[in-house]
């Protein structure tokens, strides 16, 4: 019943419930049918699906800072990668003896450049209910750092958007450097198995993709819930007039700083299921382009509706898998067409041209 | 009766040439998957390796193709995103049906590739020169291992130019890091203190070099000479050989080698100011031999373009290819674990008048040429093995791998096999 | 035939205009030497190459330093199908070939039929010694300092009494210390003691790499204890001075580097900082600036000096209309939703990017580096500061001087002011803001078209060119504080010094991450850069 209250009045959320509802049965059982079946969904498929969704997470907790808070992040890829980054350093420590030159603990990247021993910040992550904590205190923490210092001095608008590019850039250059213990540019890859089942396993690739189903729809539950509490209120308070906010008594450094934390942890979840379905991490994820990118799938899907930017980040990146597919030279062109079309004439994005025939209808 | 026989046989030759006509057309053609970014950072290098690909696919095909097949090209763009090279794979694998992918250029794009191919069980021809320390059942390394590039040029610097002081210039990341691990290994080896080696890693893209130029300068101006040993990536070579020509290093001073720079790379560069400084490879577009002319004459024809260059990684794939080509011929099927096996061994002509050779731990025999920056940007040989090298896969020089050896005949069949304690591990498949 | 061949040279611009015009005694085509040459350098064989120079060195053939300068271009090609040796400016279809010999000219068919001879570096050396030699005499200064340096390192007896004997008759200063160095690294090997002390005293003198390599040389294998105490002591004074020439340098090299940064991102400070306009295209602007300069050097392949001149106002005026392209087809509709500018002109970045892949190749492309920009001005052996540099700092303050003057001293300059501090009110008083911000959004497209002239001097032109300098500019304008380009000048020169300084301690990498932590935590401190812009603007 409480969980009803959180959607009853979205009727895009609603629909989106429910296409992962019947995704999380569906896909299962269509990809058991022998591959010779008409609705036979091959595993590649389900797996490509499953990085979908991972991704729409990743665009669902920027709509939450973007479109409740009016912050317009350029950093998130970096709360998304450092995520995939924990999550990658545990699926390291699974390889344990089979890497190849069979060292018991070091990963393969640290015995060929002639490491002695794991550094510090490796440890535990053998085990998974501590990589599962660290996916999102690393993310958060960060966050929260960045934010109480950003938000403390209020730091607002133009300005903070060009420091979260400052900050996913100087992450992007530390992870680049071998002496981190990353892996430097090579990151981290050929990953074994994840809680002991193999990772080239039909079932766990199925697995992986519920897993990042059952995660959109928490998160957009938990989103959901932020909005419609009086916290969320308060947000959208801020976004809209933020010193009026501030004058009537509200903390509004408090307020941003929650929610801003609260993003990036999804976005780190985001990133550690992620990383096990395409099987590598690496700096490139702390690219200030693909941070940009994420804002473009929020934008083109509708700001602040939340469902919309889960339907933008699926609709570009299968744009981005069937162009490059089909018509790899167009898909810039394509791309950045997209980027001046929504912003001039689709301000609302898709979700604007969907709730416009609902109020006309 | 012996008439009758041989009117039988041209008879049954005949219906079963139609027949194999008929299937050809009917059943299709044999698909190779291209797997070379066409957009992004990385396309300025793979744009060029999938034209080639395209370039030898048609010549096959001219030739009549393979097991009487046509060959049949499809070409995906991974877009210089790494993650999108493993979901590429794993598209043309699974749903095209490849029989062989040739693609890859970065380390990371080939690791990122390397557990789908393994999983799937496809094959893989990686062009490209790269830092060892890998030898996959599905993968074949067309381009030079360390001890094809990096070591015969050391040798040919510190024997014929008397070279006594090294600076080791890198791009951060794991090709140069490895390089120059093994680099400093041999030196030492070779009695060269460890004050005479200077290491040096840039981000990449670097793009302002004037301190590290500035240090070199003084670095080599200490009365030893001294080279340059750079595996310097892709785009921070143009400033940095723009800034040793700014600051007046010749290569009679102090020479550079350098490892990633080739035809193409120096296509976009004012050649001037480089003229005389050296690279290693395995191929120079200014070999004099007749495979090669007729390979540039096709290129040109196969671009309209006369002005186009030829480079090594190019030639690896033609190696590669008519590697692949002659396994399938002979194991009569593309099937991968056939060919797998068929391969080593197989030997095919190179562009520079020899031999290459497939060995047992997938890697390939390959020369080595050092040469010379001309002012036409092209290379002037002035130095080469005697023979071919074998491509190690696991260095000698580096503690982690020096009992590791890799050979893929049965009964080992062992990209990794550790000889001391007699282990085989890091394998994808059962 | 001579006659023909110092043709070719001059119309090579290879030699200087006094061998035109002199015209010596003709050599014959069947000059035994010059036959023998021939088949030397025909030759496959890299050992005959060393020969024929060597028979050229030996036979002081009139026609020698001719040859070797031809040599030394690369001018000589060899025809593989008859052997014969060649003259030939670039080996392309339909270009004549001269013969060396006979003088015939021979139109070029297949190019890869003519291979150049090549040199290797041992050969070049070896010729660049023999011509230092000859430069000893030579009437110009600079080509007598660079004799005597090149030589200074020479092993051979012969080399060091030629230098003794023209330090006899040397006037210029400069030259003559150079000449006395050069001799004292010789006297500091002999044995006596009071030469050997002016020679240490000479040496001590000296920045030469050699002259403390001597010196060096000298303490670790003399046994004289007062001679070594006194060339220790010239050691640590050499030292210092190259300390303090070196502090010098990276200063330099940062304020280089700080006017890099500051071209770069100074049409941002325009577009972003005046108008309130995220460019994120900017850094495709200043690669359409880049190509500019690349396609007016193919349009005047032989004034590559000049081409450069003529590529700043073309760029400008490039990079300026597809910017005023772009605030009239886009931007002028987003005015007051600066954050969607941003998305919408990310958009137009990819677009020109894959343009440029598309029309010019994905392949860098490349830029010549005119002559009268590469060199550098040396004031001593241990520094000495590259000219291209040079003039990219004293371009970058030029530009920058322009833009305050338009800004500060021009009607358009006090429009765009007053439109950025109160749009409403200045289009009451009659200013046609539209027409500003086009022509404002113009002005500063144009000057990163410019930037991408400067830059295709130093780095690679290609379509990656802008992305690999949008994020620093976009650090640099913040930093300087928005609306401010003074702030832009103080940012991007601080910015460029701090990094130089931290480069050698902490490598280039971490250098640039700390800087970067520095934006960051800097922007907490001030959110509003160091020159913050006061008023109403500022809230925006």
């Amino acid at each position: 019943m409480m969980l009803w209250n959180l959607i009853k009045e979205d009727r895009g959320g609603q629909i989106l419930l429910l296409l992962l509802a019947i995704a999380i049965i569906a896909v299962p059982m269509l990809n058991a049918l022998p591959p010779d079946h008409a609705l036979h969904i091959p595993t590649y498929t389900v797996a490509l699906l499953g990085k979908y969704l991972t991704l729409a997470l990743l665009a669902l907790s920027v709509d939450l800072v973007w479109g409740y808070l009016g912050i317009l992040t350029l950093g998130h890829g970096a709360f998304f990668a450092l995520g995939g980054y924990v999550m990658g350093m545990y699926l390291m420590r699974q390889i344990g003896e089979r890497g190849v030159y069979g060292h018991p603990e070091l990963p393969d990247f640290m015995v060929f450049l002639n490491w002695d021993s794991l550094p510090w910040y490796w440890t535990g992550l053998d085990q998974f209910w501590f990589a599962a904590i660290l996916i999102i205190l690393v993310p958060g923490l960060l966050a929260f750092i960045f934010g109480a210092l950003a938000f403390r001095s209020r730091v607002s608008g133009v300005y903070l958007s060009i420091i979260t590019q400052a900050l996913t850039f100087a992450l992007m250059l530390a992870f680049f450097r071998n002496e981190m213990g990353f892996g430097g540019n090579n990151g981290l890859t050929d990953f074994k198995d994840i809680l002991g089942f193999s990772l080239q396993a039909r079932e766990t690739k199925v697995g992986l993709f519920v897993a990042s189903a059952v995660a959109l729809a928490l998160g957009y539950l938990i989103s959901r819930a932020v909005i419609q509490s009086r916290l969320g209120k308060v947000c959208v308070a801020v976004r809209d007039a933020e010193s009026r906010a501030r004058f009537l008594g509200y903390r509004v450094e408090n307020v941003k700083l929650w929610v801003f934390t609260l993003s990036a942890m999804i976005a780190g979840v985001a990133g550690a299921l992620y990383v096990p379905q395409v099987g590598i991490i690496n700096p490139n994820e702390f690219s200030p382009l693909n941070s940009i990118e994420i804002v473009v799938w929020v934008a083109v899907g509708g700001r602040a509706t939340l469902y919309g930017a889960v339907a933008g980040a699926l609709f570009i990146n299968y744009a981005k898998t069937w162009f490059t597919t089909e018509l790899p030279d167009v898909w810039l062109f394509a791309l950045g067409a997209i980027f001046v079309l929504v912003t001039l004439f689709l301000p609302k994005g898709i979700a604007g041209l969907f709730r416009r025939k609902e109020a006309s209808a | 009766m012996k008439q009758m026989n041989k009117k039988l046989a041209t008879a049954t030759c005949a219906l079963a040439l139609s027949i194999a006509a008929i299937t050809a057309q009917a059943s299709d053609t044999i698909k190779v998957g291209v797997l070379h970014s066409l957009s992004g950072t990385m396309a300025i290098s793979e744009t060029t390796l999938k034209d080639t690909m395209l370039m030898l696919i048609e010549e096959q095909n001219k030739q009549g193709g393979v097991l009487g097949k046509q060959l049949e090209a499809v070409v995906v763009d991974p877009a210089s995103d790494w993650p999108l090279f493993a979901e590429r794979a794993r598209e043309l694998l699974e749903r095209d049906k490849v029989a062989a992918i040739f693609g890859a250029w970065t380390s990371v794009s080939r690791k990122s590739v390397l557990p789908v191919v393994e999983e799937l069980n496809g094959l893989l021809f990686y062009p490209v020169q790269y830092e060892g320390e890998e030898s996959s059942k599905n993968v074949f390394y067309t381009g030079a291992a360390p001890n094809q590039q990096a070591i015969p040029a050391v040798d040919y610097l510190m024997n014929e130019l008397g070279i006594e002081r090294w600076v080791l210039a890198g791009t951060d990341y794991v090709y140069p890091r490895t390089t120059n691990r093994i680099l400093e290994a041999y030196l030492k080896s070779k009695g060269v203190a460890e004050a005479d080696i200077m290491i040096n890693y840039t981000p990449f893209g670097h793009s302002d070099w004037q301190t590290i130029v500035s240090d070199v300068r003084r670095f080599g101006g200490e009365g030893k000479k001294t080279a340059v040993v750079s595996t310097i990536n892709g785009d921070a070579n143009v400033p940095f050989y723009r800034e040793l020509g700014a600051q007046g290093v010749s290569a009679e001073d102090i020479p550079v080698i350098a490892f990633s720079v080739g035809e193409e790379e120096l296509s976009g560069i004012d050649t001037a100011p480089l003229v005389g400084h050296l690279a290693a490879w395995n191929y120079f577009m200014s070999i004099d031999t007749e495979a090669n002319d007729e390979f540039i004459d096709t290129w040109h024809a196969f671009t309209g373009d006369t002005n186009r260059v030829t480079n090594d990684p190019m030639e690896a794939h033609y190696i590669g290819f008519n590697m692949w080509v002659e396994a399938v011929t002979k194991a009569g099927t593309t099937d991968p674990s056939a060919v797998q096996e068929a391969i080593i061994g197989v030997t095919v002509p190179n562009l520079t008048g020899g031999y290459a050779a497939m060995m047992p731990n997938h890697h390939i025999t390959k020369p080595v040429f050092i040469g010379e920056i001309q002012s036409d940007g092209q290379f002037e040989v002035v130095w080469q093995t005697p023979s071919t090298v074998v491509g190690d896969a696991w260095s000698d020089f580096l503690e982690g791998s020096k009992d590791i050896i890799s050979d893929w005949r049965k009964p080992l069949s062992c990209g990794n096999y550790n000889v001391v304690t007699k282990t085989c591990s890091g394998q994808n498949f059962e | 035939m001579k006659s023909r061949i110092k043709h070719l040279m001059c119309a090579l611009g290879l030699l200087v205009l006094l061998l035109c015009a002199v015209q010596p005694a003709f050599a014959k085509s069947d000059d035994p030497v010059l036959l023998e040459l021939q088949t030397l350098l025909v030759s496959s064989n890299n050992q005959d190459r060393t020969k024929a120079i060597e028979l050229l060195t030996q036979s002081q053939h009139e026609l020698a330093f001719d040859i070797y300068g031809l040599l030394l271009e690369g001018k000589f090609f060899f025809n593989r199908t008859d052997n014969q040796l060649y003259l030939v400016d670039r080996a392309e279809a339909g270009q004549s070939a001269l013969h060396f010999l006979d003088e015939r000219d021979v139109t070029i068919e297949r190019p890869r039929d003519f291979r150049r001879v090549a040199l290797n570096n041992a050969q070049r050396t070896q010729i660049r010694r023999v011509m230092a030699q000859t430069g000893l005499t030579a009437d110009s200064n600079k080509i007598r300092m660079k004799a005597v340096r090149q030589m200074m390192g020479d092993p051979d007896p012969e080399a060091l009494s030629l230098i003794r004997a023209a330090y006899t008759s040397e006037t210029n200063g400069k030259v003559r210390e150079l000449m006395a160095v050069a001799i004292a690294i010789d006297t500091v090997t002999q044995t006596d003691e009071a030469a050997q002390r002016d020679a240490i005293d000479t040496l001590s003198t000296s920045l030469e790499p050699r002259a403390r390599n001597a010196l060096n040389q000298f303490v670790s294998q003399t046994d004289n204890a007062s001679l070594k105490e006194l060339a220790e002591k010239g050691l640590i004074g050499i030292e210092q001075k190259i300390k303090f020439y070196k502090g010098l340098e990276t200063v330099y090299f940062g304020l280089s580097l700080g006017s890099v940064l500051v071209l770069a991102a100074i049409g941002l400070a325009i577009t972003f900082g005046v108008m309130g306009v995220i460019n994120m295209a900017h850094g495709e602007l200043i690669m359409i600036g880049a190509y500019t300069t690349f396609v007016i050097q193919q349009l005047m392949p032989n004034h590559i000096g000049l081409s450069v001149l003529v590529a700043i106002p073309a760029a400008f005026v490039v990079s300026g209309l597809v910017g005023i392209a772009i605030e009239r087809g886009v931007i002028r509709f987003l005015y007051g939703r600066p954050l969607e500018t941003l998305l919408a002109t990310f958009g137009i970045s990819l677009v020109l990017q894959q343009a440029v892949r598309t029309i010019f190749s994905p392949l860098n492309k490349t830029v010549e580096t005119p002559s009268w920009m590469s060199g550098m001005l040396e004031f001593n052996p241990v520094f000495a500061i590259t000219l291209n540099r040079l003039y990219i700092i004293i371009f970058c303050l030029l530009v920058f001087f322009a833009l305050l003057m338009i800004l500060k001293r021009t009607a358009l300059g006090l429009q765009v002011r007053a439109v950025s501090q109160n749009r409403a009110m200045a289009r009451a008083m009659g200013v046609r803001s539209e027409r500003v911000d086009m022509m404002t959004f113009g002005l500063g497209s144009g000057v990163a078209g410019i930037a991408g002239v400067a830059l295709s001097q130093i780095t690679n032109v290609g379509p990656n060119l802008g992305q690999a300098y949008i994020i620093d500019s976009f650090m640099v304008v913040v930093f300087g504080g928005v609306g401010n380009i003074w702030g832009t000048l103080v940012a991007g020169m601080t910015l460029g010094v701090a990094n130089k300084i931290m480069e050698p301690w902490a490598g280039a990498v971490l250098a640039k991450i700390l800087v970067l932590v520095f934006i960051i935590l800097f922007i907490q401190k001030k959110p509003r850069g160091l020159f913050p812009q006061r008023g109403r603007a500022a809230e925006g």
